[in-house]
C-alpha cells in the first residue's frame, strides 16, 4: 500500500514536472524581418502603414465600422498581440472598456502599458474637448482627458505620423533613414491633400450640422464647420423624445439641415428628425475602414469631404 | 502537487528579472536634430496655444466671481484652440463665443486658495482606478428551501485597480455584504515573465468553468445558476488564495487554446475545507476559442478541481471531492450594430464526485449532476431578455435533484446602472426523494456603478 502511494506521488511529480517543461520550453512565436505592429483603430494603422512602408506588418483590433468604445476583447487578438512589437492606442480612455485585458493577458512584457512597445498616438496630438471645472457621468460618458476621436483632423495625423516614425526609427535605427524618407513623403501628400480639401470645404464655411455622437469636433475645427447640437443628449446616452425634440426645434431655429450620422448608429432617430427639419442624415464613417473604398488616411477624407459636399448641396 | 507549486513559482520569480528590456540607443544625424527642431518648434506652438487658453479660462475665473454666475452646474468643454472664442461649447446649445459668456461653469468652485497646491493632486495621479458597484436586490414569492430576504442591499463591491511595477497590476475586489466584508478577490498579476506565462498571485476566483469567474454583477441574471449552488460552493464559489499559470497552448490553425494551473489553500465555502497544511485544492482548466465569423465565435472549457471535502468536521483530509466541468459560449454580435443587437448562448455541465461521512457505511462517494443552460439577447440599445434553464442534484445528497428555469428582463439607463426583473421557477427537492416544493419568485436588481470599473475579461 505505501509502495503504492508513492509511485503515484512519483507520478504527480514527474508530470507536474513534465507539464512545467512543456509550459516553459515550447517555443514563443517570432516573427521575422518585419516589425509587427498592432494598432487599437484602422486609422492608426493606416497611419502607421503609411510610415512604416514594407517594413512592417499592421493590424487593427477594432474595423473601421466599429464603434471604437465597444468592442470585443476576444482571445483571437491575444495571439495577435503577443507577437506584436509595438502596440499603437488612441488613449484617452477611447479603449478603457476592452484594451486593458488584451494588453494583460497578451503575456507580450514588449506591450505592456508603459514598456518601449506602448505608444499612446495622443500624446502627440491636438486634443479638444479636455473638461474643465467638475466632471460628473450627469454629462454621460464624459472622456475626463479630453475627446478622443482627434484623428481626424489631418494636421493631428501628420503629428501622430512623425511620432510614429521616430517611435521606428528608435525601435529599428537601421531603417531610420527609410523611415523619415516615408514621413517625409507622406507629409507632402497629406499637405497637398490638405490643400485640395480645405479648398473643397471653403464655400461651406461655418457651416451648421448636427452629428450623433461627439466624435466630430478636430474635424469641425479643421474644415471650419459648426456642430451645433448633438442627437445623443449626452455622450453615451441613447436618443430620448424629450432632448429629440429640442433637438428639432433647435435645428428648425438655425437652419441646420444636416445630421452626421457614424456607421455604428441607429439611424432611427436621425431620419425621423431629418423628416421633421427637412433635413438630410449623412453616414460618414470617422474611419478608415468604415466603408469599402476607404482603404487608407486619405480616402477618409475624400470620402467625408466628398459626401459632404454633397449633402450640403443638396440642402442648400 | 506542492513540488510542482513551489518549482514553478520560483521559476517564474527567477525570470522576471531578464523582463526588463534596456531601451534602444537614440541615433544622432543631421536628419534627426532638423526634426528634433522641428519637434521643439511644434512644442512652442502648442506651448503658445495653451497659454493664450489659460489666459482665456483666466478671465473666465476672474469674470466667474460675479454673483449670479453659480447656478450652472454645466461642464464646459473647453478646447486647447488657439482662439477661446470658437470652442465647441458641451450642450446643444448655439455656441456661446464671447470669452465673456464663459464664466457659468463649474470652475468657478476651483477659485478658493488652494493650500496645498500641486504636490496633493499630482500625487492623485497615481491613486488606483478606485470603483463601487452597488447591487440591490428584492425578492417577492415563494420558497422554502432556499428563502432569501425580501430587501437587500446585496452587496457594494470595491475595486482598486493599478499597475504595480513595469512587471506586475494588482487588481483587489472587496465586497461589503449585508453580513460583514469579504476580499472576493485580490491578486497581483505577473505580465512580464518569460515563455509566455502569466502568473497571478493572491486570493482568486479560481478558473473552473465560466460562472465561477463571473462577479455577481457582471452576471447576466440576478442570482446563480443551481448548479453552482448545489454544486460548486454556492455564491463565492471556488474562491481561495493560491498561485495561477496560464500559457497559450500550441492550437490547430483559427483555434486559440489556454491552459491554466491552479493551485489554493484548499478553503473555498462549503466545498473544500483544509485541515492540515498540505490539503491544497488544485484547478486545471483548458479554453478553446474560434471566431467562426465577424460577428461569431465559438468559446469552449474543460475544468477539473480536486480539494478535501467540507465536512464541517477536522475528518476531512482523507475525504476528497472531485468537480469536473464543461461549458461551451456560443456568441453573435454584428459589429455595425454591437450596441443593438447581440445574442449569447451558454450551456455549463458540472459533475461532482464528493467523498463524505455516511451513517451506514461510514464512508461513501456520492456523484451528482448539474448544469444550466442560459440565452441573452439584446432586443436594442436598452433592453436586453434572457432565460435560463437549471437542473442539477445536490452534491450532498445526488438522488435529490432541482429544477427551474428563470425569464429575466434588463434595462440600462446607461453604462453605468442596470435595472433587471427575474422571474424564477423552481422545482426543488425536499429532504426525501420525491417530495418537491414549488418555488414561484420576483426578483428584481438595481446596480449602480461609481467611478472607473475596469473591463472584465470577455
Amino acid at each position: 500500500m505505501p509502495e503504492r502511494k508513492l509511485t503515484t506521488r512519483l507520478n504527480a511529480v514527474t508530470g507536474a514536472l513534465a507539464l512545467l517543461a512543456a509550459l516553459v520550453l515550447l517555443p514563443p512565436s517570432r516573427a521575422a524581418g518585419k516589425l509587427q505592429i498592432m494598432t487599437a483603430t484602422t486609422d492608426l494603422a493606416a497611419l502607421a502603414q503609411e510610415v512604416g512602408g514594407d517594413k512592417v506588418e499592421v493590424e487593427s483590433v477594432a474595423r473601421g465600422y466599429q464603434d471604437p468604445h465597444f468592442v470585443d476583447a476576444k482571445p483571437s487578438f491575444l495571439l495577435k498581440l503577443k507577437r506584436a512589437d509595438l502596440l499603437i492606442v488612441v488613449g484617452l480612455e477611447l479603449e478603457i472598456g476592452w484594451l486593458p485585458p488584451l494588453i494583460n493577458q497578451s503575456t507580450n512584457p514588449k506591450i505592456q502599458v508603459g514598456a518601449p512597445g506602448y505608444f499612446d498616438a495622443s500624446r502627440f496630438a491636438k486634443i479638444l474637448e479636455i473638461p474643465t471645472g467638475q466632471v460628473t457621468r450627469a454629462e454621460g460618458d464624459v472622456h475626463p482627458l479630453g475627446n478622443p476621436h482627434y484623428w481626424l483632423d489631418p494636421e493631428n495625423g501628420l503629428r501622430i505620423a512623425k511620432g510614429i516614425a521616430d517611435k521606428l526609427s528608435q525601435m529599428r535605427p537601421a531603417d531610420s533613414a527609410y523611415f523619415e524618407q516615408r514621413y517625409a513623403d507622406f507629409e507632402g501628400r497629406l499637405k497637398q491633400a490638405d490643400q485640395k480639401w480645405l479648398e473643397a470645404m471653403k464655400p461651406y464655411a461655418g457651416r451648421k450640422i448636427v452629428t450623433y455622437h461627439r466624435s466630430w469636433p478636430n474635424f469641425a475645427e479643421h474644415f471650419n464647420l459648426n456642430v451645433v447640437g448633438y442627437v445623443e443628449p449626452r455622450p453615451g446616452i441613447p436618443p430620448s423624445p424629450q432632448h429629440t425634440v429640442e433637438l428639432i426645434s433647435q435645428m428648425k431655429r438655425d437652419n441646420v439641415k444636416v445630421i452626421v450620422v457614424e456607421p455604428y448608429f441607429d439611424l432611427k432617430t436621425p431620419n425621423s428628425v431629418a423628416r421633421e427639419t427637412g433635413g438630410q442624415v449623412l453616414v460618414l464613417p470617422p474611419s478608415v475602414g468604415g466603408e469599402k473604398e476607404i482603404t487608407d488616411y486619405f480616402k477618409l477624407f475624400d470620402y467625408d469631404i466628398s459626401r459632404l459636399k454633397q449633402a450640403f448641396d443638396a440642402t442648400h | 502537487m506542492k513540488k510542482f507549486v513551489l518549482v514553478s513559482a520560483m521559476s517564474c520569480l527567477g525570470f522576471t528579472a531578464y523582463a526588463q528590456q534596456a531601451p534602444p540607443a537614440e541615433p544622432v544625424t543631421p536628419l534627426a536634430q532638423e526634426t528634433r527642431m522641428k519637434a521643439l518648434e511644434d512644442q512652442v506652438r502648442t506651448l503658445a496655444e495653451e497659454v493664450a487658453v489659460l489666459r482665456g479660462e483666466l478671465n473666465a475665473v476672474r469674470d466667474a466671481k460675479s454673483p449670479q454666475s453659480a447656478s450652472d452646474a454645466r461642464v464646459l468643454l473647453a478646447s486647447s484652440h488657439l482662439d477661446p472664442g470658437t470652442l465647441v461649447t458641451g450642450a446643444p446649445v448655439s455656441p456661446a463665443s464671447e470669452p465673456s459668456q464663459l464664466p457659468q461653469t463649474q470652475a468657478a468652485a476651483s477659485t478658493q486658495p488652494q493650500t496645498y497646491g500641486g504636490a496633493t493632486s499630482n500625487a492623485k495621479l497615481l491613486n488606483p482606478d478606485i470603483s463601487l458597484i452597488g447591487d440591490f436586490i428584492g425578492t417577492a414569492g415563494h420558497n422554502i428551501v432556499s428563502p432569501s430576504r425580501s430587501l437587500e442591499l446585496h452587496e457594494s463591491e470595491v475595486g482598486l485597480q493599478a499597475i504595480i511595477d513595469p512587471y506586475a497590476r494588482a487588481d483587489a475586489f472587496i465586497s461589503f455584504g449585508e453580513t460583514g466584508v469579504n476580499v472576493e478577490e485580490g491578486y497581483v498579476t505577473f505580465t512580464s515573465l518569460p515563455a509566455g506565462l502569466l502568473m497571478k498571485v493572491g486570493k482568486l476566483r479560481a478558473d473552473f468553468g465560466k460562472v465561477n469567474t463571473i462577479h455577481n454583477h457582471a452576471l447576466p441574471y440576478i442570482d446563480r445558476p443551481l448548479a453552482t449552488n448545489n454544486l460548486v460552493g454556492g455564491e463565492d464559489g471556488i474562491d481561495d488564495a493560491g498561485i495561477s499559470i496560464s500559457r497559450f497552448l500550441p492550437a490547430p490553425k483559427d483555434w486559440f487554446f489556454e491552459g491554466t494551473a491552479q493551485v489554493f489553500r484548499g478553503d473555498s465555502s462549503t466545498l473544500y475545507a483544509a485541515n492540515r497544511r498540505e490539503d491544497l485544492s488544485v484547478v486545471g482548466h483548458v479554453r478553446g476559442y474560434r471566431d467562426l465569423s465577424e460577428s461569431t465565435n465559438l468559446d469552449l472549457g474543460i475544468s477539473y478541481s480536486r480539494g478535501h471535502s467540507n465536512l464541517g468536521t477536522d475528518l476531512g483530509s482523507n475525504f476528497f471531492t472531485n468537480l469536473y466541468a464543461a461549458d461551451a459560449t456560443l456568441r453573435w454580435k454584428p459589429l455595425r450594430r454591437a450596441i443593438y443587437k447581440n445574442f449569447l448562448l451558454r450551456t455549463e455541465l458540472f459533475w461532482s464526485a464528493r467523498d463524505q461521512l455516511s451513517a451506514v457505511n461510514i464512508f461513501e462517494t456520492q456523484h451528482a449532476f448539474g448544469m444550466y443552460t442560459s440565452a441573452e439577447y439584446r432586443v436594442n440599445r436598452r433592453w436586453t431578455l434572457g432565460g435560463r434553464f437549471d437542473r442539477s442534484g445536490r452534491a450532498t445528497s445526488a438522488n435529490l435533484t432541482d429544477t427551474g428555469f428563470s425569464g429575466i428582463l434588463t434595462y440600462w439607463p446607461s453604462e453605468f446602472s442596470q435595472i433587471r426583473g427575474q422571474y424564477r421557477f423552481g422545482h426543488l427537492a425536499l429532504g426525501a426523494p420525491g417530495d418537491f416544493s414549488n418555488a414561484n419568485e420576483f426578483l428584481f436588481q438595481f446596480l449602480f456603478v461609481m467611478g472607473a470599473h475596469g473591463a472584465h475579461p470577455f
